[in-house]
């Protein structure tokens, strides 16, 4: 690197560290701001069916290096007492969108830049932007309302306290006037609904259970308080085989019987195929594809998506060897100004040189973010080849 | 538990035992005609005493014989007699003990007081100005010699300010009583304790905010934000507890640091502890109480490891000692 | 669609090959001098460095030369040309700063601001020799402990556990009253203490030591290159060494820096050089005479001053490799 080059790559590392200071002082007085007025986040919902609707959510985090759009303008619904799946690689910010619903994001680095997450609060009977609520308020809907389910079973239980100390706290917290004997009945009873009746569990640590039984906690921690929604991120990645599908058909079985939505973040196609209403593909920090699990399973429209369903093995069929999609996730930090699939898709064409692709409707349910189905083409000219 | 307990003690007795070969082996090192010259300029020493400190070290017998009629004289808690104050060590750690642990004590516990919110602070606002500032000042604690600092305190606040008092334990010819005397030691107490305290609080900061960077990263904390806690509750129970487990293990180690760090702050202020009594007795050459004072401390270091095992496996459920 | 493909590989292409691939090597490096703190540690050690090594041969004066003083004319005579017996002769004791004694003279007469680069000197011997000893025989130990682990680790550990017990400055008071005893001139002291003190803190690097080879046994990489059936030695040195390295380079720093320390408080208490040796912490001890405390900031300031200097930079730069190492630490 010549003495120029070097020059002009740290006055560049100056200027990013300047914005993000700007960015984390604004971040710090945001959090500090305490009466924040109810008019500032009261919303109305776009359809009064859904749960959460998430519009132009745009999540960054501002690095040393440079800013990284982790989810850059998603904007899906979820319907209430539905299934929605979020699938896609590794990094494509899928657990950035739901740590963004919880407002669980690392700060001052990662922050909501913009767009909205509107939820339907049903208990007080009004939708409100949870991007822009006041911490007190989030603080209730956390585990209360919106609950959620992690995907390292091994740590996400606090090693000091026992099953029950940490199942009855959540309990407490959001029902203050509960008696401590009540308190204690219901973690029991959550407990058996996700099917631990083993005796003396109560007092058990953490350390003392195994992998798919602390997710079962887990489960149980996050239905303690009959939540509206459940975000699941990866809920079952961490676990034996045999584990994930015991954990499967709990949540299955948990849906019915709980009537809540479930948000169900994960990289594997076979889990959303089991459970999924809705499916939404994700690819580097935007929404490719969306639609019904028929959709998405049986008509894919973006490459990216059939690419994904071709790497999927399959029962029956004898292949030489899993498809696997060429190339790399382009580098988040400096995203390209086309389609960001375009360099590893298989049927691009001259337009895709030209701006990323709006959303397209395929269907009511179904939509697809690709050039070739511009002006109604059925995009017959692409696809498997 | 009271099985490994048992083990763990069994294991320092024979530490104990290992150290005081290497002291008496050191002792053991000492020129021929020391006593002699040790003795010549003091009238103080009898004969009879020079004759006993022979015997009792066994001076005039081979190593190994010598180190065990040492070793039966030690197990009754004789450690011979020492020089300066011609009484047994014994006696005269169990008279100056007072002044140290006092010291030692109340130093200690401010230090833990400070460090354990400065270092939470620091860890929660990683890399911020606030934290910049307490590391720092943390690492300069740390540096700062304490002879130095002793010295500097002295010149502002004793010669300059002439608030307080330059060393020693009580103000000379004013026979304070009750009350009164209790606040003249106490002024006299103050710039030995903040040497103390600055010197050594950093290290002890700084392992407490390591830990708690460690601890808020981890799951476990996610999970009790996601559970709705606010985060007062996040950081002082969950976040809390979880760095209490390696900051006990310091503490207990701390214990030992103490005495010994007493030789040079007491030195410096006259306080009349073991410490400052040690230091007379390098320049005196009074090596019983030298011996008895080094076993006394590698005493305190196994019981202070000992106190932080049974300290560790109260905090952490996760350790089963079998 | 055939060239489309083809620019499609190509910008693919100069994208790797623009991307800056760095060992692990220049990322600590870069991750260090990010550090402001542990450049200004760098700033201070290459300064006190060449101020003790070189500066010496600026100064025209010696290291314990006493300047004497012509109490009828005032003017201040060198030790040579002193006429000594004469009456009106003096020593020119706490002479204040002028500009030819730029830190004024101490209690015995000799130049402050000489005495500071040779006693810079030893303080700084004493750091690196002491360091080298503790290293030596801790990696030793420790190394053997850990590799070996059974009953030679059983040993091993019992006696680092002894030497941890015992109480580093009473110990160093009894060795000093020792060799007070078998009357070692104080030119030879220096080298007693640094080899004792090397040996006492030894215990320390080797247990360090052992608990990361026993850590790094257990991992799957180590597994793995036991697997593909390498000789012992290249396995000790082309996987063990270089991941014990950081810990290692680590401790030094941080010892380096409490050594120094050590060795001023023991010679401030008067048991570690002698003399008319001059170091940083009998230089300081000038301040037990009230009058100087009072009046003669220029005698016990500026030396206490490069001890904290000193030892506040090697923690600064441990401190800034503690974080360049640990990549969980960085933003």
């Amino acid at each position: 690197m010549s003495r120029e080059e070097k020059k002009e790559q740290r006055a560049k590392l100056r200027e990013i560290k300047k914005f993000n200071n700007k960015k984390y002082k604004e971040y710090n007085k945001m959090m500090k701001q305490k009466n924040v007025p109810e008019s500032e986040y009261l919303t109305t919902m776009k359809n009064p069916d859904n749960i959460l609707e998430f519009d132009n959510l745009r999540t960054y985090f501002y690095t040393d290096t440079g800013t990284v759009k982790s989810v850059d303008g998603v904007t899906f619904e979820i319907p209430r007492g539905k299934t929605i799946g979020v699938v896609g690689e590794s990094g494509c910010g899928k657990s950035v969108t739901s740590l963004s619903v919880m407002r669980l994001l690392q700060g001052p680095q990662g922050q909501i830049a913009g767009g909205a997450i509107r939820y339907n609060q049903e208990s007080k009977n009004r939708a409100i932007d949870l991007t822009k609520i006041p911490v007190k308020e989030m603080e209730h809907i956390r585990g209360n309302e919106i609950s959620m389910i992690f995907q390292e079973p091994m740590t996400t239980l606090n090693p000091v306290f026992t099953i029950g100390a940490q199942l009855s706290e959540c309990i407490k917290l959001h029902n203050p006037n509960m008696a401590e004997e009540d308190v204690k009945n219901r973690a029991l009873e959550v407990l058996k609904l996700v099917g631990i009746v083993r005796e003396g569990i109560y007092d058990n640590y953490p350390h003392e259970l195994s992998g798919g039984m602390r997710q079962r906690v887990v489960i149980a921690m996050s239905l303690a308080c009959d939540p509206q929604l459940i975000i699941a991120d990866e809920p079952t990645t961490a676990l034996d085989v045999t584990i994930q599908a015991q954990i499967l058909d709990l949540l299955r079985d948990l849906k019915e019987k709980i009537n809540a939505s479930i948000m169900l973040i994960t990289h594997d196609l076979g889990v959303v195929a089991e459970m999924a209403d809705y499916v939404v593909v994700m690819y580097a920090g935007r929404v490719v594809e969306q639609g019904t699990a028929d959709e998405i399973f049986h008509d894919p429209k973006h490459p990216y998506t059939i690419g994904l369903m071709k790497s999927k093995p399959m029962i029956n069929e004898r292949v030489e060897r899993l498809y696997s999609i060429p190339g790399n996730v382009p580098n988040p930090i400096n995203l390209p100004p086309h389609c960001y699939f375009k360099n590893r898709c298989e049927s691009c064409v001259e337009k895709c040189e030209g701006a990323y692709p709006e959303l397209i409707e395929v269907t009511p349910t179904h939509k697809v973010s690709c050039h070739l189905y511009e002006n109604g083409n059925s995009g017959k000219t692409g696809g498997n080849k | 538990m009271k099985q490994y307990i048992l083990k763990r003690i069994g294991i320092s007795v024979l530490v104990l035992l290992g150290v005081s070969m290497l002291l008496y082996g050191i002792c053991r090192m000492v020129p021929g005609d020391y006593v002699a010259n040790m003795t010549a300029g003091n009238q103080n020493i009898t004969p009879e005493m020079e004759q006993r400190m022979r015997e009792v070290y066994g001076l005039d017998k081979g190593v190994v014989e010598g180190y065990v009629s040492w070793l039966k004289d030690a197990l009754r808690g004789d450690f011979g007699t020492s020089f300066i104050y011609q009484e047994s060590v014994v006696s005269v750690i169990a008279k100056y003990i007072g002044p140290t642990v006092s010291l030692a004590g109340i130093s200690m516990l401010l230090e833990i007081l400070l460090a354990i919110p400065l270092g939470i602070i620091a860890a929660r606002k990683q890399y911020s100005r606030t934290d910049y500032t307490i590391v720092a000042i943390a690492i300069i604690g740390i540096s700062l010699p304490s002879f130095f600092f002793a010295a500097v305190l002295k010149r502002v606040f004793a010669i300059g300010l002439g608030v307080l008092p330059v060393s020693g334990m009580v103000t000379a010819r004013a026979d304070y009583v009750g009350f009164a005397h209790f606040l003249d030691l106490g002024k006299h107490f103050v710039l030995p304790i903040i040497v103390f305290v600055v010197t050594g609080v950093g290290g002890l900061l700084r392992y407490v905010r390591t830990n708690m960077l460690e601890v808020l990263s981890a799951d476990y904390v996610r999970t009790a934000r996601a559970k709705g806690l606010p985060e007062r509750k996040v950081i002082g129970k969950h976040a809390f507890r979880n760095t209490l487990i390696p900051v006990v293990t310091m503490v207990g180690g701390m214990i030992p640091n103490l005495f010994s760090g007493a030789v040079i702050t007491e030195g410096l202020f006259g306080l009349e502890g073991l410490g400052n009594v040690a230091l007379q007795a390098v320049y005196q050459g009074d090596i019983p109480y030298l011996m008895g004072f080094n076993m006394f401390i590698a005493l305190m270091t196994l019981v202070g490891t000992l106190v932080s095992d049974i300290l560790y496996a109260v905090v952490d459920p996760r350790v089963r000692y079998n | 669609m055939e060239d489309l493909q083809a620019r499609n590989q190509q910008e693919q292409d100069e994208f790797e090959q623009n991307q800056v691939i760095m060992t692990p090597g220049q990322l600590v490096m870069k991750r260090f001098f990010r550090n402001k703190l542990a450049c200004v540690g760098i700033g201070i050690i290459v300064f006190m460095v060449l101020f003790c090594a070189i500066g010496p041969f600026f100064s025209p004066y010696g290291e314990y030369e006493i300047f004497y003083i012509n109490n009828e004319t005032k003017e201040e005579v060198r030790m040579q040309q002193a006429d000594v017996g004469a009456s009106y002769m003096g020593v020119n004791v706490k002479a204040p700063i002028s500009s030819k004694h730029w830190l004024g003279t101490d209690a015995d007469g000799r130049d402050v601001f000489t005495r500071l680069m040779y006693g810079g000197r030893i303080s700084l011997t004493v750091g690196f020799v002491v360091v080298i000893i503790e290293l030596l025989v801790g990696i030793t130990l420790g190394g053997i402990a850990g590799y070996y682990g059974g009953i030679v680790d059983m040993i091993i550990m019992r006696l680092v556990e002894i030497f941890y017990c015992i109480p580093f400055i009473p110990l160093m008071l009894i060795t000093s009253a020792i060799m007070f005893g078998y009357g070692i001139s104080p030119k030879y002291k220096i080298y007693f203490i640094m080899v004792v003190m090397g040996v006492l803190y030894w215990a320390g690097v080797a247990r360090i030591v052992r608990g990361q080879i026993l850590s790094l046994r257990e991992m799957e990489y180590m597994q793995a290159a036991e697997a593909t059936g390498i000789r012992t030695s290249r396995k000790i040195f082309k996987h063990l060494v270089p991941n014990v390295m950081p810990m290692i380079i680590l401790i030094a720093t941080m010892d380096i820096g409490s050594v120094i320390l050590t060795e001023s408080v023991l010679s401030f208490l008067g048991v570690g050089i002698a003399w008319p040796y001059a170091s940083w912490g009998n230089m300081v001890d000038a301040v037990n005479k009230s009058v100087i405390m009072k009046n003669y900031l220029n005698i016990w300031m500026p030396p206490g001053i490069c001890i904290l200097l000193t030892v506040l930079a090697f923690n600064f730069i441990g401190d800034g490799l503690r974080d360049a190492f640990d990549p969980r630490m960085k933003r």
